[in-house]
């Protein structure tokens, strides 16, 4: 049980690339915390620099208020889960498992309780025996979390654990992977680039973009409250829809519509935010409403996207799947005025 | 692929179809592997054939030189007590093993620190090791040849010992470095989170997953210093410290006179450690060129 604090932290791989730019985050003890980017924001390499597999340019992270920079991997204690898994090929699973203990000079008794017990956890009791080449995708990525657990170790790093399973799988798995942190008590640093992943597992979610940190906090607040117009639209699905409009005073002006601002931005030029969940079936007076021409229609069972142009602009709207809707027709919506965000169009900055 | 749709359209199982594929089968793959079977093998066997003749038959040319009629085992009792070739394959033995293992042992910490650690110059070492392996042995026996005398090692087997590795390490060292290259980084990063040390993760996980390279390197080594010619001729004149190649071409043959019989009695078990170690491990063998060679 740990905290891990970021501060100031910069890595640099050479002198154009910096992979982390100047992250501070303070993760608490016993937090579930995602950090959450797409593809080469320095996720991985963040987590790589708690664990002493990168140096660190700049800056200083610190365990439990001692500062790691220096520190071997070995002396950390921290574990850490690879989206490879990264299994020792000539090892059975419970040489794997048991390798941890065995480096820390456990005794030959200690290892067999230690891993039988989490391969009891893992259902994974009938395979101790077998090499990792002998197991299917779900086995391995059991046997990778497997051996992070048996060391009982201060912190555990998850680097994309789960982006090689099936999507079934990947569901079952995440839920199992939030019962272990109920169950161990530990920290639990999670990277992913999966949004879902994010908001449904994790305590606070960090989300990253090119290196820099963009925004900390827990799910609930990063989809009500985003920071800016990046963060609004990496989490949610499909992504909030993004107007450009020109304001004066309290007047906001898009291409296919005009509405009244709550209060005045003090901007000329702005990007309203609404996603597609936060439209209003029904068009009381006070509401702003819009007029969408239908294109694309598309039916998910529980939901109903509708794909269309307000004016110029393309918008995502989310209905009740029990509407009857047809390719170019023109459906009348309210907007959700308090869920309604607007961004500065030059700093791309949330307003409100 | 035409001999099988033809099945299909006959009869099966008529002897006229199956004799086709077996004469097609045997012209394309058996016949040019017969031809290359016979022209390779044919020097080990006049070799072998000749080492078993007595030496009335040896230079009696009026019947085929292709076959025995008596074989003897003459020449070899002779080879054993009359010559000191017992000395020389003893002597080859040692020195093919000692240099083997001392090139292996350094290769293998050279050729993981070059795939691995990142340090300054790096890559320039790499290709620093790789050019010292084209240095060809007959430009470099000259100074190696005073080196030894400093040494005062001259007719002494550490001359051997020590001088092979000059050739062996860089290129074992390349081709481990291949392998190395070869395992994916994270398994050692896993078992230093794990809690190894750097020394620990390459003893564990990186040195047996390259097993079949170290292998087919020290295959390598053991057939090139078991072979080696130059060196041994320069630094060996005491005929108790030859080795084999040396010895029986020295001792076997006097001015133009060849003691046929006892060469090709040596020769032939000369070659017989080499054969069987290949005949072991052909697999890792091949598996260590390919690697080699497409790992740079
Ligand atoms: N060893 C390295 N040498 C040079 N550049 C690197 C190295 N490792 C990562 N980078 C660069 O650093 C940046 C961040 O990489 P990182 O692996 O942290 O991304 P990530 O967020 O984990 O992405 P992904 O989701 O694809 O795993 C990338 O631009 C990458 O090219
Ligand atoms: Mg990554």
């Amino acid at each position: 049980m740990a905290s891990v604090t970021y501060e100031h932290v910069t890595k640099k791989f050479s002198t154009d690339t910096t992979a982390v730019d100047d992250l501070s985050l303070e993760i608490r003890d016993t937090e579930f915390m995602v950090l959450v980017g797409p593809s080469g924001c320095g996720k991985s390499t963040a987590l790589r620099m708690l664990a002493g597999l990168e140096d660190i340019t700049a800056g200083e992270i610190k365990i439990d208020d001692q500062v790691v920079n220096e520190m071997p991997p070995r002396d950390r204690d921290v574990a850490m889960v690879f989206q490879s898994y990264a299994l020792y090929p000539h090892m059975s699973v419970f040489d794997n498992m048991g390798f941890g203990l065995k480096m820390r000079g456990s005794t030959r008794s200690e290892i067999t309780s230690r891993v039988k017990e989490a391969g009891r956890i893992l259902r994974l009791d009938q395979l101790l025996a077998r090499k990792p080449r002998q197991l299917s995708g779900g086995q391995r990525q059991r046997v990778a979390v497997g051996r992070a657990i048996v060391r009982q170790p201060r912190v555990f790093l998850l680097d994309e654990p789960l982006s090689n399973l099936d999507a079934m799988l990947r569901v079952q798995t995440r839920i199992e992977l939030q019962k272990m942190h109920q169950r161990l008590g530990t920290t639990f640093i999670y990277v992913t680039h999966d949004q879902v992943e994010a908001m449904t597992m994790g305590d606070r979610i960090a989300v990253m973009k090119d290196g820099v940190l963009q925004q900390v906090a827990p799910p609930r607040e990063i989809y009500d409250q985003p920071v800016n117009m990046y963060v609004a639209g990496f989490i949610g699905s499909p992504r909030m829809n993004f107007l450009p409009v020109t304001i004066s005073d309290h007047k906001a002006k898009a291409s296919g519509l005009e509405l009244n601002l709550p209060k005045a931005p003090g901007v000329e030029h702005g990007v309203l935010g609404i996603r597609p969940e936060h439209f209003l079936p029904n068009v009381s007076d006070a509401d702003a409403a819009i007029d969408l021409k239908v294109e694309v229609l598309e039916v998910l069972g529980s939901d109903q996207y509708l794909y269309g142009k307000v004016g110029s602009d393309d918008l995502i709207v989310r209905v009740d799947p029990q509407l009857k809707v047809d390719i170019g027709d023109r459906v009348r919506l309210g907007l959700d005025m308090q869920r309604l965000h607007l961004f500065d169009a030059g700093t791309e900055k949330a307003l409100f | 692929m035409a001999a099988v749709a033809r099945v299909k359209v006959r009869r099966p199982g008529t002897g006229r179809v199956i004799g086709d594929r077996f004469v097609g089968r045997a012209l394309r793959i058996y016949l040019p592997l017969l031809v290359m079977l016979v022209v390779t093998l044919f020097p080990f066997y006049w070799m072998a054939i000749t080492s078993f003749k007595s030496a009335s038959e040896l230079f009696d040319f009026s019947v085929s030189p292709l076959w025995v009629r008596e074989p003897t085992l003459d020449w070899y009792r002779h080879l054993f007590t009359q010559t000191n070739f017992p000395r020389w394959a003893f002597n080859t033995a040692i020195v093919a093993i000692a240099s083997t293992l001392i090139s292996l042992f350094c290769s293998i910490l050279a050729g993981y620190s070059l795939a691995r650690l990142r340090y300054r110059g790096a890559d320039t070492i790499g290709w620093g090791i790789f050019v010292t392996y084209l240095v060809p042995p007959t430009l470099l026996f000259l100074p190696l040849t005073f080196v030894i005398r400093e040494l005062h090692l001259f007719n002494n087997l550490w001359a051997l010992i020590l001088t092979y590795p000059t050739f062996l390490i860089p290129f074992c060292t390349w081709m481990l470095m291949g392998f190395f290259k070869g395992i994916p980084r994270e398994l050692e990063e896993a078992a230093l989170v794990d809690g190894a040390t750097r020394i620990q993760a390459m003893v564990r996980i990186a040195i047996p997953l390259a097993l079949p390279g170290i292998l087919a390197a020290a295959l390598f080594a053991f057939t090139l210093s078991w072979n080696e010619f130059l060196y041994a001729l320069i630094f060996m004149n005491d005929s108790l410290v030859k080795t084999i190649p040396v010895g029986v071409t020295q001792e076997l043959i006097h001015g133009d006179e060849f003691f046929w019989g006892e060469l090709m009695a040596a020769a032939l078990l000369g070659s017989v450690p080499v054969a069987v170690l290949y005949s072991f491990f052909v697999d890792y063998f091949v598996a260590g060129m390919t690697a080699g060679a497409v790992k740079g």
